[in-house]
């Protein structure tokens, strides 16, 4: 039988996190081995393990994967939420890509310097309200189904269940105007993998403070 | 008869770039449409045809395609570009996630400050000899085959010679410790679609000028 995928990345969200998500989604267990010095990391740059030299790494059906988009691609094609066809795929692609943009600009917020993080708050909200959530509200109001791609649960659900939620931390009030999409979260996290993956304990990771990213910045010194 | 892609973007590599070298090594003749006002832009968004608001766009096969990725993806896929199977096609995706950061950060250079343009392109060049290349290298040293997956030309391949002539274009000794990309670069430019498309006058553009970067600018409003 074939082992638990591995996780290789440090102790936070970062590019590891919608991995995560997937997986748990899919009822995969995992496992994960946490980078926690600079030493760790090192270890794994010299033993070849990192292709790019670059984390996320995720060991799995006998493969050391790099790339999180990569990563995500395969896991979603193994447990068949990747749509029915190259044109189903094509449009979830579209979706996710959207959504990996929004959380990345999320992901990285904390990173930003002090003296741009009002502005760049400012950004993101603007997005969230102008850009992102009224195309997904627009998606589901058109086809008037409970999933976003084919009438089937893909990883797009997941990926933009997730994006709901980091979004809701931002600021709760930016959901307000978009009631298929709040459908559409309670739907996702009411599965029993999802339900699961969203209870304490989980392999899910905590939106970091500023007093988690200072400490890293002084052990990883960037 | 299908009609031909049309692309929609600005007069300038970018983000489109490596849509059009995979339209050409597939051997797809393809329409281009070039953004160059604000109000072309604009009526473009009123039109509704860009999920998010932004380019690139491709309309193909009856879909209304934006988000790099989903496009690149959309066409190995179909021109039959992406490995055999999903462990080919997990490598595929790697290698060319890989390479289209390298290429990522090549573009956004143009759009700094002087300084910082020469700081962030001599980085490009420093990563892609101690990072990206060597790591190449190996891949095709280890299995000694023309291609990079499966024995047989696919997207990775394409990416990776567009890559590579990117990073010439700022150093031309940037192969000289990588035989086996010289023998490979070789090898690609000599495969008749990409021939074809090396070529003056086809639809490959030219690197990034200050022109480029005000037209940009200036339809972005950045």
């Amino acid at each position: 039988m074939a082992g638990k995928p591995r996780l290789h990345y440090f102790n936070t969200r970062g590019r590891m996190e919608s991995i995560r998500w997937l997986l748990a989604a899919a009822g995969v267990e995992f496992e994960e081995k946490l980078i926690q010095t600079p030493e760790d990391l090192e270890k794994l740059k010299n033993d070849g393990s990192l292709m790019f030299q670059q984390v996320p790494m995720v060991e799995i059906d006998g493969m050391k994967l790099v790339q999180s988009r990569a990563i995500l691609n395969y896991i979603a094609t193994k447990h068949n939420l990747y749509g029915k066809d190259i044109k189903e795929r094509a449009l979830i692609d579209m979706y996710i890509e959207g959504v990996a943009d929004l959380i990345e600009m999320i992901m990285y917020l904390p990173m930003t310097p002090r003296d741009e993080k009002d502005a760049k708050i400012t950004q993101i909200k603007d997005r969230t309200i102008n850009r992102y959530l009224p195309a997904f509200e627009k998606v589901l109001k058109s086809h008037g189904q409970d999933y976003l791609v084919g009438n089937k649960l893909s990883r797009a659900d997941i990926h933009l269940v997730e994006l709901l939620y980091y979004v809701e931390e931002v600021d709760p009030s930016l959901l307000a105007n978009f009631p298929l999409l709040k459908a559409l979260k309670t739907r996702i996290s009411n599965l029993p993998t999802v339900k699961k993956f969203l209870q304490p304990g989980s392999a899910r990771k905590p939106l970091l403070d500023e007093k988690a990213i200072e400490e890293a910045r002084k052990v990883f010194k960037f | 008869m299908a009609a031909k892609p049309k692309l929609c973007y600005f007069r300038g590599r970018g983000r489109m770039e490596s849509i059009r070298w995979l339209l050409a090594a597939a051997g797809v003749e393809f329409e281009e449409e070039f953004i160059e006002t604000r109000e072309q832009y604009e009526k473009l968004q009123k039109d509704g045809r860009l999920l998010f608001g932004q380019v690139p766009l491709v309309e193909m096969d009856g879909m209304v395609l934006t988000q790099t990725k989903a496009i690149l993806s959309y066409l190995a896929a179909k021109y039959d570009l992406y490995g055999k199977d999903l462990k080919e096609r997990v490598r595929v995706d790697m290698y060319a996630d890989g390479t289209l950061d390298l290429m990522m950060m090549i573009a956004l250079a143009a759009f700094k400050t002087p300084g910082e343009k020469e700081e962030n392109l001599a980085l490009v060049v420093k990563k892609a000899k101690t990072c990206y290349f060597p790591a190449f290298e190996k891949i095709l040293k280890d299995h000694g085959e023309d291609f990079l997956v499966g024995n047989k030309f696919s997207w990775a391949d394409v990416q990776l010679l567009e890559a590579i002539l990117m990073v010439e274009e700022l150093d031309a000794s940037v192969l000289s410790d990588f035989p086996l990309l010289k023998a490979f670069k070789t090898r690609i430019s000599s495969i008749p679609t990409i021939k074809k498309f090396l070529q003056p006058g086809s639809q490959r553009k030219l690197p990034p000028d200050s022109h480029y970067v005000k037209t940009v600018r200036k339809v972005l409003q950045l």
